[in-house]
């Protein structure tokens, strides 16, 4: 653990690279450009070579605000775990769109396919006496598959991703009620007979701090998709195929078999997320995470991923997460009103992509 | 090289009567092409004669409504580029068709990728970032691009000619039995096509015969060892760059002047 957390710090300093580390010739070479740059400009090429700086910043300067306007209670060490629990549920999702953000898509329907895999989970155990194990199996199973069909519409249809997957959170939520018939499976029947459904939700103390293993978890599916993202083939190419699509196919990509296998990994994220939404909520509920699709772009955008595709980092969405949940959090200890909990969060999002558009421009 | 020569020779590439169609749109009209061992040849046409059209049917990224392609002698069919790749035929593209956002490592080597040896690379299909670096390093400086510094520089960061310099490198290094370039100099400086021109020699140097389409009539004129001329979606001749002026050759491909009957 410490080992990778180390290698992911080392990678974040290490990608200013071509700005620092240039080496000396090519220093010389440039220097007369460098001598016009404003210091705007050299923030810009900084940002544009870190995408993950500007989260991290704004994640601390917003904890340092509200620490100040929230007062010592923002600090105490259950509200801070509190926060960490309350992003867990996002911050999977997040993970899961960060990967189609990546390609230049957006997927509307993550939340939607993360309740109907736990419906499937809860329903095979609970009520049809399926062993729990298979249960979370088949909602696995639920996940890659719909994700895989969202994949499947987008590249044989050749629809935008965004009516794509508007379409498929209608289909899978109407497919949650069907199977549901609205009906939630209650927290109790799910200790009684799948207790496996909650390990999740279970917790531990270090220190004052309390986690749920879910956020552990969390944070293991961020490290996995980064060594995905940045050490395998597959992931440089989730890359090339959001920075130019044709460009990669030219280059010997198999874009659409690609961008079918992106969607499923991401289903399949979502479907660990279903497990882990089942201890966080305790019951099943059809009507639950209704706001999690959104929230979970939210949190991608202003983790520094580009709408646009090819450009961002899986860390940086941990910290959009960790942002929003910060924002929640801060705000409604400093007792303001929810709707103006989404006020702050509207501008933020707006600032974030403002942000990104200023950034882009570097390489125009 | 001369006329008999070249006709004892079995050519490398060859195009059979290709058709593609756009709608109502005929881009390619029972198109012929061959390319010999060791050759520069030189494609030239008006603006919308096909030329791109026929080069990216050569090279599998666009399927033809008819005609057949051999490559030394044998028929092949090519679904992606992926396949021509295979068969050792590489793509300097118009547009380069490289991922701004990766590195020179990571475009060089997009799509056949080095893996790490042992566990990490088969099960855990981890990348062996080190060789790719060095084999990327290694090859960029073979075709004397010394000015780029950085292997692991993100290609947005690189000027014109610099990425075009890391399209050719990728192609000439990976081609081994045809290196196709669809207008390489166009979006250079003098300085920058100069150099391009002289990779073209160098992979030549080598062996690997070269389909060079271009709009520059110097360019074409002083590396090509033959000139095909493209006029409405079907090769008009093919001319001995010695023989002809450039003028001829514009007067023939813009329909002005008859081509010369042999
Ligand atoms: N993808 C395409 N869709 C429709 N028409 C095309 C396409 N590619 C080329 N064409 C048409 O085919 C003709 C030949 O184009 P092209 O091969 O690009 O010519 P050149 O490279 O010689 O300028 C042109 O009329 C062009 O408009
Ligand atoms: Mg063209």
């Amino acid at each position: 653990m410490n080992k990778v957390s180390d290698d992911i710090s080392k990678d974040l300093k290490d990608q200013p690279k071509f700005t620092t580390d240039i080496g000396e010739k090519d220093q010389d070479h440039h220097s007369f450009d460098l001598g016009e740059q404003t210091t705007l400009k050299k923030i810009q090429h900084f940002l544009h070579g870190n995408p993950t700086i500007v989260p991290v910043i704004i994640l601390i300067l917003s904890v340092i605000a509200f620490g100040f306007i929230a007062g010592g209670k923002f600090f105490s060490a259950f509200n801070l775990s509190l926060i960490v629990q309350q992003v867990t549920i996002v911050g999977i999702l997040a993970a899961a769109q960060t990967l189609i953000i990546l390609t230049a898509g957006i997927d509307l329907s993550v939340a939607a396919m993360m309740v109907l895999a736990s419906v499937f989970m809860g329903k095979l155990s609970v009520e049809m006496g399926v062993p729990t194990l298979p249960a979370i199996a088949v909602g696995f199973i639920s996940g890659i598959a719909t994700g895989a069909f969202n994949g499947l519409l987008v590249t044989r249809l050749r629809l935008p991703p965004f009516i794509v997957t508007l379409g498929t959170w209608n289909i899978f939520f109407a497919l949650v009620i069907f199977f549901t018939g609205s009906q939630s499976i209650r927290s109790s029947d799910i200790e009684v007979n799948a207790p496996l459904l909650h390990f999740w939700g279970e917790r531990i103390n270090l220190g004052g701090f309390v986690f749920t293993y879910g956020a552990f978890l969390m944070i293991g599916i961020f490290v996995f998709l980064w060594f995905l993202l940045n050490k395998t083939a597959w992931g440089r190419h989730v890359y090339a195929i959001g920075d130019d699509k044709e460009a990669a196919e030219l280059s010997g990509i198999r874009t659409d078999r690609m961008l079918v296998s992106i969607y499923a990994v991401a289903g399949l994220v979502v479907a660990i997320g279903a497990w882990v939404s089942i201890g966080r909520v305790g019951s099943v509920s059809p009507t639950s995470f209704y706001e999690g699709n959104l929230d979970s772009i939210t949190a991608v955008v202003i983790g520094g991923t580009s709408l646009f595709g090819g450009r961002g980092t899986i860390i940086g969405s941990l910290f959009g997460a960790l942002i929003v949940g910060v924002f929640s959090s801060g705000l409604s200890i400093a007792g303001l009103d929810v709707l103006w909990q989404r006020f702050a969060l509207g501008c933020l999002i707006i600032v974030a992509v403002g942000i990104d558009q200023w950034i882009r421009k570097v390489s125009a | 090289m001369d006329k008999k020569g070249l006709s004892v020779m079995q050519p490398v590439l060859v195009a059979k009567k290709l058709s593609k169609k756009y709608g109502k749109v005929v881009a390619l009209d029972s198109a012929d092409l061959e390319l010999y061992p060791g050759e520069v040849l030189g494609v030239i046409g008006d603006n919308g004669a096909g030329k791109s059209t026929l080069i990216k049917v050569l090279c599998g990224a666009v399927i033809p409504d008819s005609g057949e392609i051999l490559l030394d002698g044998n028929k092949v069919t090519f679904t992606s580029p992926i396949e021509a790749r295979k068969l050792g035929i590489e793509t300097v593209y118009q547009n380069l068709a490289l991922s701004p956002a990766l590195s020179i490592t990571d475009n060089m080597f997009l799509g056949r990728e080095i893996r790490q040896k042992g566990f990490m690379g088969s099960f855990l299909k981890f990348l062996d970032k080190k060789a790719m670096a060095d084999e990327a390093r290694k090859r960029l400086s073979d075709l004397g691009l010394l000015t780029i510094q950085n292997i692991n520089q993100l290609v947005e960061t690189l000027s014109g000619g610099q990425r075009q310099g890391v399209a050719v490198a990728r192609a000439t290094s990976f081609g081994t039995k045809v290196v196709i370039m669809d207008e390489p100099t166009a979006a250079l400086g003098v300085k920058e096509s100069r150099r391009v021109l002289e990779l073209i020699g160098e992979v030549r140097s080598r062996g690997i015969p070269i389909i060079l389409i271009s709009h520059n009539m110097p360019h074409v004129f002083e590396v090509a060892d033959r000139i095909h001329i493209h006029r409405l979606g079907t090769r008009l001749c093919v001319i001995d760059p010695k023989k002809h002026e450039m003028s001829d050759a514009v007067a023939y491909m813009t329909g002005a002047k008859q081509p010369p009957q042999d």
